[in-house]
């Protein structure tokens, strides 16, 4: 059996095995963190138009009460994480490069934990379009990093049939275990939310996609999943970037989403774990999203694990609490392999951040940043899950020749995993290279 | 705790080995069968590689400096290329001469088209290449393996002064009392005399022939060490000894008289050296995955051709540089289909 199953454990071809620095945190149960004295929460924390504010400064309000509104369909409202007093509304930096309008907040000392707002619902007499309303409602935004709306989301354009909902619980980003301890510690909720989608979407079956590294949590939903219930689990191999929405479809399916396309195409509606347990925790009680769960870990973080932080809650805050060890580090949002990093301690935790690590100053690469002249190894040809051409595009890039690496070498079709960066013996920038070539490219067709 | 102020980009992470890395470890694999060269050769090889090796580092910082590039020695590229060079010159190669040939290989081979990562051709086959054409006798002329003398003293030619004609080595052969020398490569007897030489012979490097092409199996043994480590691609041999041994098999099954054994073709002459440590140069061959295939197997074809028709007993050296050439087309036309286009 456990042969065949080796045989038969499903993966796409190429991509990585980076160390995946988990054991730290995969065993230790979430754990909250209390109110920072003044929370900062962006208007802007998803894809798409900005929230439109609905207080005032000077204003009260209580912990789970909406304090900015949805601009359109294409927008997510935002709600208090905490009681307390709006300070003010102004320009403060994020994690992602510009400075965003954000409401800043007061909590009240002593804020209590419960949640003071919100009508509860009776989540089964909703009809779809009902559901993707309440879905909206909640705030709720992909909580993998990608920040997408999740109401957008389950919403499949008229021109499109789906059939499939793919619930992707890979987490193969190194460090991360937010998704993998939801998956443990949540797991009612999440085949919840994986109910509410199937009906929110009009698709009829769900296949969850876990990697090998978490048999525990594939035995967890296993175990608690109705024989009635039209959702599968299905082992995939450990390996980076499985979790990539369209190598994940293609694995789990057999499905292969074209170029430049989305999965209703080939109809599929991707949501993350975390997102659909959100969604089945929040949807029943009508609250909306106002805390997430994230893994804080890295070499200098004396409690690494995983936190319930109130969105908004500053980086600053955050190590004060969970402690750390040197007095300088290398601060990254997200993954390491995807994720950004920061220059400030004021910036807060939004919806799509899912980690905070933090690496000594100097290992953030362990050895020598040297640059040499690519010499054609092929490694990153081997490594690229896109089945892209890095060297060549490297080459390119460096004559600034991005014209031709959008046409004939399909550098649209790179989504910056970062494999080839990373296996890079000349340690080329490769991804840095690829990201400006395609802004630059952006900026001339606008 | 402050962050820190300078932002790097993601990747956070990144795999050792760096490239210096890899230059390092190809050149401890290629130690072995320097050792061994030497041991069989003696004194004259071993002063004969080190003078090439110094004469291509010489060369190397010459350009940096003529470039005003900073100091590229520490990658160790050029010490790889003199290692390859020397061992594909003749034992009792002038020292003089092996210091031109290390100086075109990088002057030419390499600075020429801008370094390491930017040469066309394998540096160390356009040194050999020159030396082959300026110096004809020098380039074969062939000198007995395990003379008893060896250690003791220097073949004669190989301190021959510059611009001046090497003394012939027939004399000092008599000295050495090596009966049975007939001072042709094992290629160059089935070539011109009609005799296969056992194949015992060539696996072990008991033959004669240039440095370090004589034993196939411990070259062998070195180049699994660097691809297990993955520190260089073993499709590019395996498709050259592949594509070698299935163009010599016809010839050999039809006429067995006229043509060598697939077995003999593989382990003769510069074959195997060039299998494993040159044709697989990274610089100079394609990247992506079938063209690697296709390019191992063009090299290893065309090494055959030129070997059983060409005027020279030996094809490996204008076999490898001839798929040099043909790398950037294979490369273009063997591209992998991208996830999501539709061809
Ligand atoms: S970053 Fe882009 S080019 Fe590099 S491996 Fe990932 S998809 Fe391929
Ligand atoms: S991994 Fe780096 S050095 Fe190797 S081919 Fe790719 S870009 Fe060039």
């Amino acid at each position: 059996m456990g042969f065949f199953n080796f045989i038969r454990r499903k993966s796409f071809s190429h991509g990585i095995h980076p160390p995946d620095y988990k054991e730290e945190t995969a065993h230790k149960p979430i754990r909250r963190l209390p109110f920072a004295p003044e929370m900062v929460i962006p208007l802007s924390q998803h894809f798409g138009a900005a929230a439109i504010p609905l207080v005032r400064p000077g204003q009260e309000v209580l912990r789970g009460e909406p304090v900015a509104r949805a601009d359109g369909f294409m927008s997510a409202p935002i709600h208090a994480p905490a009681t307390g007093t709006i300070e003010d509304i102004r320009l403060m930096p994020t994690a992602r490069g510009p400075k965003v309008e954000s409401i800043i907040l007061k909590a009240h000392p002593g804020a209590s934990q419960r949640v003071l707002y919100g009508a509860e619902l009776d989540v089964d007499t909703l009809s779809a379009e009902e559901l993707v309303k309440a879905v909206q409602d909640t705030g709720m935004v992909g909580l993998g990093g990608a920040g997408f709306p999740t109401h957008v989301k389950l919403t499949v354009p008229p021109e499109h049939r789906v059939d499939t909902l793919v619930v992707n619980g890979c987490e193969c980003e190194p460090y991360l275990t937010t998704d993998h301890r939801i998956m443990l510690e949540h797991t009612d909720e999440l085949i919840r939310g994986i109910r509410i989608a199937l009906r929110a979407s009009g698709t009829r079956q769900a296949v969850i996609g876990i990697e090998d590294n978490k048999p525990d949590a594939i035995e967890a939903i296993r175990e608690r999943l109705k024989p009635e219930d039209p959702i599968a689990v299905q082992e995939v191999r450990t390996k980076y970037p499985q979790g990539s929405e369209k190598l994940l479809i293609t694995v789990l399916l057999g499905r292969e989403v074209p170029s430049g396309g989305l999965p209703f195409q080939v109809g599929v509606v991707v949501n993350n774990v975390g997102t659909l347990a959100e969604i089945g925790r929040l949807l029943p009680k009508g609250e909306g999203l106002i805390e997430r769960v994230v893994t804080i870990a890295g070499p200098e973080v004396k409690k690494p694990g995983n936190y319930l932080v109130p969105l908004g809650t500053p980086l600053r805050f955050i190590l004060e609490q969970v402690g750390y060890f040197g007095d300088a580090g290398h601060l990254i949002l997200g993954g390491p392999m995807m994720g950004t990093s920061v220059a400030s301690l004021d910036v807060p935790i939004t919806k799509p951040i899912s980690g905070l690590i933090v690496l000594p100053e100097e290992s953030a690469n362990d050895h020598p940043d040297r640059v040499y002249p690519c010499i054609r190894c092929g490694t990153c040809v081997d490594a690229c899950p896109v089945h892209l051409n890095p060297s060549r595009l490297g080459q390119l890039a460096a004559r600034r020749r991005y014209e031709t690496m959008a046409v004939e070498f399909h550098l649209n079709d790179c989504f910056e995993c970062g494999c080839c960066s990373y296996v890079c013996p000349s340690n080329i920038p490769l991804v840095q290279y690829f990201r400006i070539a395609k802004s630059v490219n952006r900026e001339r067709a606008a | 705790m402050v962050a820190k102020v300078e932002l790097k980009t993601s990747p956070h992470l990144r795999s050792a080995p760096s490239v210096d890395q890899i230059m390092r470890n190809v050149v401890y694999a290629l130690l072995p069968i320097v050792a061994f060269a030497i041991y069989q050769f003696g004194l004259s090889v071993l002063v004969l590689t080190i003078t090439v090796v110094a004469s291509c580092l010489g060369t190397e910082r010459l350009f940096n400096w003529l470039s005003g590039k900073p100091n590229t020695l520490s990658d160790w590229s050029a010490v790889i290329t003199g290692l390859l060079l020397a061992l594909t010159l003749p034992p009792a190669f002038p020292l003089w001469m092996g210091a031109v040939a290390g100086f075109t290989a990088i002057a030419i081979g390499k600075a020429l088209f801008g370094g390491l990562g930017f040469n066309v051709f394998n540096p160390a086959l356009v040194g050999r290449a020159f030396v082959q054409a300026a110096f004809p006798v020098a380039i074969s002329t062939w000198t007995p393996a395990f003379a008893p003398g060896r250690f003791m003293e220097f073949i004669p030619s190989t301190l021959a002064l510059p611009f001046m004609k090497p003394p012939a080595v027939d004399d000092w052969i008599a000295t050495q009392a090596v009966d049975t020398f007939t001072g042709a490569t094992p290629l160059a007897q089935w070539k011109f005399d009609g005799e296969i030489v056992d194949s015992w012979s060539l696996f072990s490097g008991m033959t004669t022939g240039s440095s370090g092409e004589t034993s196939a199996l411990l070259i062998l043994a070195c180049g699994a060490y660097l691809a297990l480590r993955r520190m260089m691609n073993w499709q590019i041999p395996a498709a050259m000894l592949l594509g070698a041994a299935l163009t010599a098999l016809p010839f050999w099954l039809y006429a067995p008289e006229t043509y060598p054994s697939p077995v003999f073709v593989l382990f003769s002459g510069g074959l195997m050296l060039g299998a494993v440590f040159m044709a697989s140069d990274m610089v100079a061959s394609p990247v992506t995955p079938r063209g690697l295939w296709i390019y191992g197997l063009l090299i290893g074809f065309l090494t055959v051709v030129i070997r059983f028709w060409g005027g020279l007993p030996e094809g490996v050296m204008y076999a490898i540089l001839l798929g040099n050439a043909a790398s950037p087309l294979i490369e273009s036309i063997s591209q992998p289909r991208i996830y999501g286009q539709k061809n």
